[in-house]
């Protein structure tokens, strides 16, 4: 195992967590369901590109403009989306993936087919940010965007959003506006997804719509069911333990989807928690 | 040309209304979304191709194959969904996206990853009616759809299953404690959805000649959006949302030059649906 290949499974791990604390957002604490995560992941991949190959903005700029930029559409999209509950909210952002996908398949500004490709990795003057360099930057970002959760997680407004998630009504007796809340979950978690897709363009050099599919929302849902809805600690270990086992399991990789399907439902129907709920910390 | 177009949207939509179906008798009685629906269609289908190639009768085939499905329906709502009731609504889809994927998984380990071909030749005539032709298979398509529609009308609004059901779907424990076998009402709910799905999958993989195992892939979330249109657990509602959408999906390759795959069409009216008519094209406040 050469330290490059380490680098690389490592820094793609980090980027899913970032993605999928800011799915804990808005479905653990918030209690929303999102099945379009993936679409707000690839808001964020092409605003950074398109900002750092057709502008020619450098990436410290551009990755901040790109979670800018995919909070924004988050507001826009769950504005209406939110209105509805549960199950049709389900349905109403797999929805949304579908048609943020088929845009940037369609819309030639965004590439179409081909996609972006020769997307720069950040720079300080003569010196690039590649490997283990962007490994740095990208575990940096993570820190800070796990800190802001738990931070948020604390915070009156965290606690609003918990409120709605527990009882919308309830919420609502007490003062707790639950459209405001849910939507501000909503933006900080389409934010998060776009410094995600902001890192992934920036780490892969090329991106295309295929990357930003269904499949995608799935897989980040997957990782935060199995870890355990609810909390960061969750969140990071199933992403983490999804994100390894695919590279345990090569040898098995005819299996590999089956295995992740059957683990996926029989966690959900024996241990509902997740992995975080097996594990206890004292407090 | 037209009236051409409109004949193959409505054998498209005709399909759709199968699979869809049984997700809005599903969704009906239990509230939840049954997204593994699709698994048991692509299952349908690979089921119906190995008794055909086994036996050569395609009646017999697709019969088989229908009970078996509808036994798999059972299964998996009595494992599964059952006990996941419960829960948040999003642990059943979520365990529903799961066994949809594994289902998938399974056949291509079994199967293969190509297409393989349904050569089966349908015993019918083809039409030909002041210039638009009706295939073969296109004939089947409409004759098994009216069939199972009727049976279906048959079923709720006839026989006291169907009241059964009515009552588990408006309050399921008043049903329960009137005396309605509930469990036997949901299983029977899913092995009839099941039983229709796997036709879906035959007439799908007859129509196109191929049987793979991602056919399930697009179905599986148009249906959802189609039973959103048609108000959820109303029947009659999925069935013309899906034949309008079959209509309209045909028409747009044929004529708009919109640059938007028809897919996505389906999740574009299921927006505009929720965010005008919430609660369905014909469906009624509660």
């Amino acid at each position: 195992m050469t330290l490059g290949y380490l680098f690389t499974v490592l820094t793609t791990i980090l980027i899913n967590v970032i993605a999928v604390l800011g799915l804990n957002i808005i479905l653990g604490y918030a209690g929303q369901i999102s099945l379009g995560h993936a679409a707000f992941m690839g808001i964020g991949a092409y605003a950074s590109a398109i900002l750092s190959t057709k502008v020619g903005l450098p990436f410290w700029i551009a990755f901040p403009l790109a979670i800018l930029i995919s909070g924004f559409i988050g507001f826009l999209l769950g504005m209406p989306s939110l209105r509805v509950k549960d199950d049709f909210l389900a349905i109403t952002t797999i929805g949304i993936n579908f048609i943020v996908q088929a845009i940037f398949l369609y819309v030639p500004f965004f590439g179409g087919a081909l996609g972006i490709g020769g997307i720069p990795k950040p720079k300080i003057g003569d010196f690039t940010f590649r490997g283990g360099y962007y490994l740095v930057i990208v575990s940096a970002i993570f820190i800070l965007g796990l800190i802001f959760s738990i931070k948020f997680h604390r915070s009156w407004a965290g606690l609003a959003s918990e409120s709605i998630r527990e009882d919308e009504l309830a919420a609502n007796v007490v003062g707790v506006n639950p459209t405001r809340f849910k939507l501000m979950s909503f933006v900080l978690g389409s934010a998060y997804a776009g410094a995600a897709g902001s890192l992934y363009a920036h780490f892969m050099g090329f991106i295309s719509s295929d990357d930003f599919g269904f499949p995608l929302s799935v897989t980040f849902l997957s990782m935060l069911v199995f870890g355990g809805v609810g909390t960061v600690r969750g969140s990071v270990l199933g992403a983490f333990i999804l994100g390894v086992l695919p590279e345990l399991l090569r040898p098995l990789a005819q299996y590999r989807l089956l295995f992740y399907g059957v683990l996926l439902l029989l966690m959900l129907r024996f241990c509902p928690g997740g992995i975080a709920s097996l594990i206890r910390i004292r407090r | 040309m037209l009236w051409q177009q409109i004949v193959n949207g409505i054998s498209i939509g005709s399909i759709y209304a199968l699979i869809s179906m049984g997700l809005a008798m599903v969704y009906g009685i239990m509230r939840i979304l049954h997204v593994a629906h699709a698994g048991i269609y692509t299952i349908g289908a690979y089921l119906g191709l190995y008794f055909f190639r086994l036996t050569g009768d395609l009646f017999l085939s697709t019969l088989l194959s229908m009970f078996i499905c509808a036994l798999i329906g059972v299964i998996v709502q009595r494992f599964v969904y059952y006990p996941l009731l419960r829960f948040p609504p999003f642990v059943p889809l979520i365990a529903g996206i799961a066994m949809f994927l594994s289902i998938g998984e399974l056949c291509r380990l079994i199967a293969g990853p190509y297409p393989l071909s349904f050569p089966a030749r349908v015993p019918l005539p083809s039409f030909n009616l002041a210039g638009v032709s009706i295939s073969p298979v296109q004939g089947m398509i409409f004759l098994s759809t009216g069939v199972i529609l009727l049976l279906q009308w048959f079923i709720t609004s006839k026989t006291s299953f169907g009241l059964m059901m009515k009552a588990s779907s408006q309050d399921m424990e008043m049903a329960e404690s009137s005396g309605i076998n509930l469990k036997m009402v949901v299983a029977m709910t899913f092995a009839l959805g099941s039983a229709f799905a796997a036709i879906a999958g035959i007439l799908v993989g007859i129509n196109y000649n191929q049987v793979y195992p991602t056919m399930g892939d697009m179905p599986a979330y148009k249906s959802l959006a189609l039973i959103v249109v048609g108000g959820l657990s109303s029947v009659s509602g999925a069935v013309v949302a899906s034949l309008l959408l079959g209509i309209a999906e045909t028409l747009l390759i044929g004529y708009a030059k919109i640059p938007l795959p028809r897919d996505a069409l389906a999740f574009i009216a299921m927006i505009a649906v929720l965010l005008l008519r919430p609660q369905g094209i014909f469906g009624r406040r509660r």
